[in-house]
């Protein structure tokens, strides 16, 4: 057991943190949220050239073969910057998809556009009337002589607006709720058929509401098997909540550092409020909330190829935690800063909303402690 | 990074198991198991049978009979005897008045308590509270005056834990009234069955229990060579006392013990028809209990981990007595309302403790309302908050 980065890791995470430093001050993401892609391609292109975007991928697919704890240290740094690049989504959710998907000759080739940033992909999976279940899926995939035909609303797709390629999760048989009969299919962002609304989300991300009227694929949009898409889903789905949990680390411990400075600067009575007891235990309980993301961040990010209860037992509680520690720290930050936490020129604003919002990406507070239910009931009938 | 145990940290663990399943007898870990009684006969077994093995004093170094664990080592120790129902290691000896004598004694006070310690032929308590000097210990009042080879001790001591059974205690007296409250306060080794003048009276606490005395020193003659340290030293030996290895604070093992009896009980109690576990409200707070105690035992292996690597763990350890702590009683809450109207029966001591109800309910209550004393004592977790404020965030 040892809890300390190795070299390999500790360069990552200085080189993140480097071009965070560099391109993601205060100002510059209150540029790059308000411009028209509402991301920056100089910094996208610079994330590529450095290898970013290849973190999580296997050597197969042209990765760097990051694990977990790569991954983690990757968007602990993201977080701590509030990035708003479509890291998540295209590179977390669409990429790893395709690499749990394909085979290995395969996965290379439709990943080396997401490696060298000169596409971004999108994953089209969650539907107005699912809510957070992955795997209600309503969009149909008919076949139409060698191809498919894909019907359906996608809600809420992160990075959607600009994605140039949409992978559609569809089902091509079966009934919701179940599992079985998903299929994947990778279809042009402009293709006939794809309408797309994009918006700006509250954190100052990007996503769209897409609708598919008969949009004719070919056979080759189909990824992987036909009725197989679960199990990439799934794959894909629980790197996004790792990555999701650290980011929520990272942000919450600059909160917790910029709501400390605060309350030693700020001055009232004649003395600086970090002076008075009642905030400082309350700031003593931000940093206890802090430590419990940090460690059930770490222990999600650490146990990917652990047995399958224990994995999806380890990642909904990380992501229980953010919710709820999560939402503790923001709050308290706007409470402690006062006036000041209520403003949009305020970096603090800016921290809380990220913070509170990531409870709404891939299952909330909620879903994943019925996910924890789910096993205790498992548990319960093998007792 | 690897969060896993190694090869030989798992061997370390395998062998622990291996002992615990040999040598702790079931009675006394079923008590344990279901937050009965434990006798003080049952602690010194177990004890002893440590003791035997050569792994009681996993704190001392190796020169003293401590068996030179890394910190590892001895949280797995410490986890894996907790999860098996091991009765607790009275501290009193073992991990505060000897860590003190090792670290400030004289050689003739090393050679003569540290092997009464390590075969618990002494039962010792903890002198430090006062009616007027809770969490502010350094206010403490009862007096020694020095009278030719003896300090003549008079006042009181309180919150005594098992002080019943005692027959030494360590003392924190005030041995200058004319200098600054902490540096007046000197730490005696009293005898008590043997010095004339102590008295021990009992304080019955809100479950009914007998856990805690009131300890009365009249005139008590305490020879010199008792004093460990130097006169007026004596804040130093317990505030070195108070920081002393406190990784294990966090009790993750007693706790997960605990949840897993909780989880046992909702299996097998009914309530309108179906176990307490298919009642969505209790499976709620079962998984929210899990996911606290699993955020309470990774920011725990998160420190051991840090002091493996040569970090000392300071207030560090603040941390983890409040979040243990509080997971803990969280955790004899849900105990609490599992045992619904059987809650309610107060336990007679005198015709045993399950005379009504179901068995497990017996000490639901009586668990519930003992643990409201984690938070308060082993400095009150307001004032852990205290030192977190000022050693780590600079407050």
């Amino acid at each position: 057991m040892d809890f300390s980065y190795s070299d390999e890791q500790r360069m990552l995470k200085d080189m993140v943190d480097r071009v965070v430093a560099d391109q993601y001050s205060f100002e510059q993401r209150e540029k790059i949220i308000k411009s028209d892609t509402g991301y920056s391609p100089e910094v996208w292109s610079q994330f590529a050239e450095l290898g970013l975007l290849a973190v999580p991928f296997s050597e197969a697919a042209g990765g760097f073969n990051g694990g977990g704890a790569e991954l983690m240290v990757v968007a602990e740094g993201f977080g701590r910057g509030l990035v708003v690049e479509p890291y998540l989504s295209s590179v977390v959710l669409a990429g790893t998809f395709l690499d749990a998907a394909l085979d290995d000759d395969a996965k290379a080739e439709a990943l080396e556009p997401i490696i060298g940033g000169e596409q971004k992909y999108a994953l089209a999976c969650y539907e107005p009337n699912g809510r957070y279940d992955p795997f209600w899926i309503e969009t149909t995939a008919q076949k139409d002589g060698d191809g498919y035909v894909l019907s359906g609303k996608k809600a809420v797709v992160l990075g959607g607006d600009s994605a140039d390629r949409l992978l559609v999760i569809a089902r091509s048989s079966g009934d919701n709720p179940g599992k079985n009969g998903l299929s994947a299919f990778l279809v042009d962002g402009n293709a006939d058929g794809v309408s797309r609304e994009g918006y700006t989300t509250f954190d100052g991300h990007r996503a769209a509401e897409i609708s598919l009227d008969n949009v004719k694929v070919g056979a080759d949009a189909l990824v992987g098997e036909e009725g197989g898409a679960a199990a990439p889903l799934q794959y894909a789905l629980d790197r996004g909540i790792i990555a999701l949990c650290a980011e929520a680390a990272g942000a919450m411990e600059v909160a917790c550092d910029l709501t400390l400075d605060y309350i030693k600067e700020r001055k009232q009575f004649g003395v600086p409020i970090g002076s008075f007891q009642a905030l400082q235990h309350r700031m003593v309980d931000m940093r206890i909330s802090l430590e419990k993301v940090r460690s059930l961040a770490l222990w999600a990010a650490c146990s990917l190829d652990a047995p399958d209860a224990e994995r999806r037992q380890r990642l909904a509680a990380a992501k229980a935690m953010v919710s709820k520690a999560g939402r503790h720290v923001a709050e308290e930050a706007i409470q402690l800063f006062g006036g000041m936490g209520m403003m949009d020129e305020s970096s603090i604003s800016h921290y809380a909303k990220r913070i509170v919002l990531i409870d709404h990406y891939l299952g909330d507070g909620n879903y994943h402690t019925d996910r924890l239910i789910d096993l205790l009931v498992e548990e319960n009938a093998a007792a | 990074m690897d969060i896993q145990y190694n090869e030989a940290e798992l061997a370390f663990r395998d062998e622990v198991r291996a002992f615990v399943a040999e040598k702790l007898p079931k009675e006394i870990s079923d008590k344990v198991k279901s937050s009965e009684h434990v006798s003080p006969e049952d602690m010194i077994t177990w004890q002893r049978a440590l003791y035997e093995k050569g792994w009681l004093a996993i704190n001392w170094p190796e020169e003293h009979g401590g068996p030179g664990w890394s910190p590892i080592q001895k949280h797995i120790f410490e986890e894996e005897t907790a999860e098996a129902g091991a009765p607790r290691i009275l501290p009193f000896g073992l991990n505060m008045v000897a860590p003190v004598i090792i670290k400030f004694g004289t050689q003739e006070q090393k050679d003569y308590y540290l092997p009464r310690i390590l075969k618990s032929e002494d039962w010792w308590a903890q002198g430090y509270s006062e009616p007027g000097a809770g969490s502010d210990l350094a206010s403490l009042k009862c007096r020694a005056e020095r009278d030719g080879d003896h300090y003549i001790v008079n006042g009181q001591k309180t919150w005594t834990t098992l002080g019943q059974h005692a027959n030494m205690i360590f003392v924190l007296v005030r041995t200058d009234t004319t200098v600054k409250k902490q540096e007046g306060i000197s730490f005696l080794l009293v005898d008590m069955e043997n010095t004339p003048g102590v008295t021990v009276r009992p304080l019955i606490t809100l479950d009914g229990a007998h856990e805690v005395n009131e300890v009365f020193f009249d005139n008590v003659k305490v020879p010199v060579e008792n004093l460990v340290g130097e006169e007026n030293k004596g804040w130093t030996c317990a505030k070195y006392l108070l920081t002393f290895e406190r990784t294990g604070i966090a009790g993750v093992g007693i706790s997960k013990a605990a949840l897993e009896h909780l989880k046992q009980i909702a299996r097998s109690e009914q309530a309108e028809g179906k176990p307490l576990i298919e009642h969505p409200r209790v499976a709620e707070r079962l998984v929210e209990l899990e996911l606290e105690l699993m955020a309470v035992e990774m920011t725990n292996l998160r420190v051991v981990s840090a002091a493996e690597a040569g970090g000392v763990p300071g207030a560090e350890s603040s941390f983890l007595k409040v979040m243990g702590t509080e997971v803990r009683q969280k955790i004899s809450d849900l105990y609490r309302e599992l045992a619904g109207p059987y809650a309610l029966p107060f336990p007679d001591f005198e015709v045993g403790e399950d005379a009504f109800g179901p068995e497990f309910s017996a000490s639901a209550s009586s668990t519930y309302f003992n643990l409201r004393k984690l938070s308060i004592f082993g400095g009150s977790n307001e004032i852990q908050k205290n030192i977190i404020s000022k050693a780590i965030l600079g407050l």
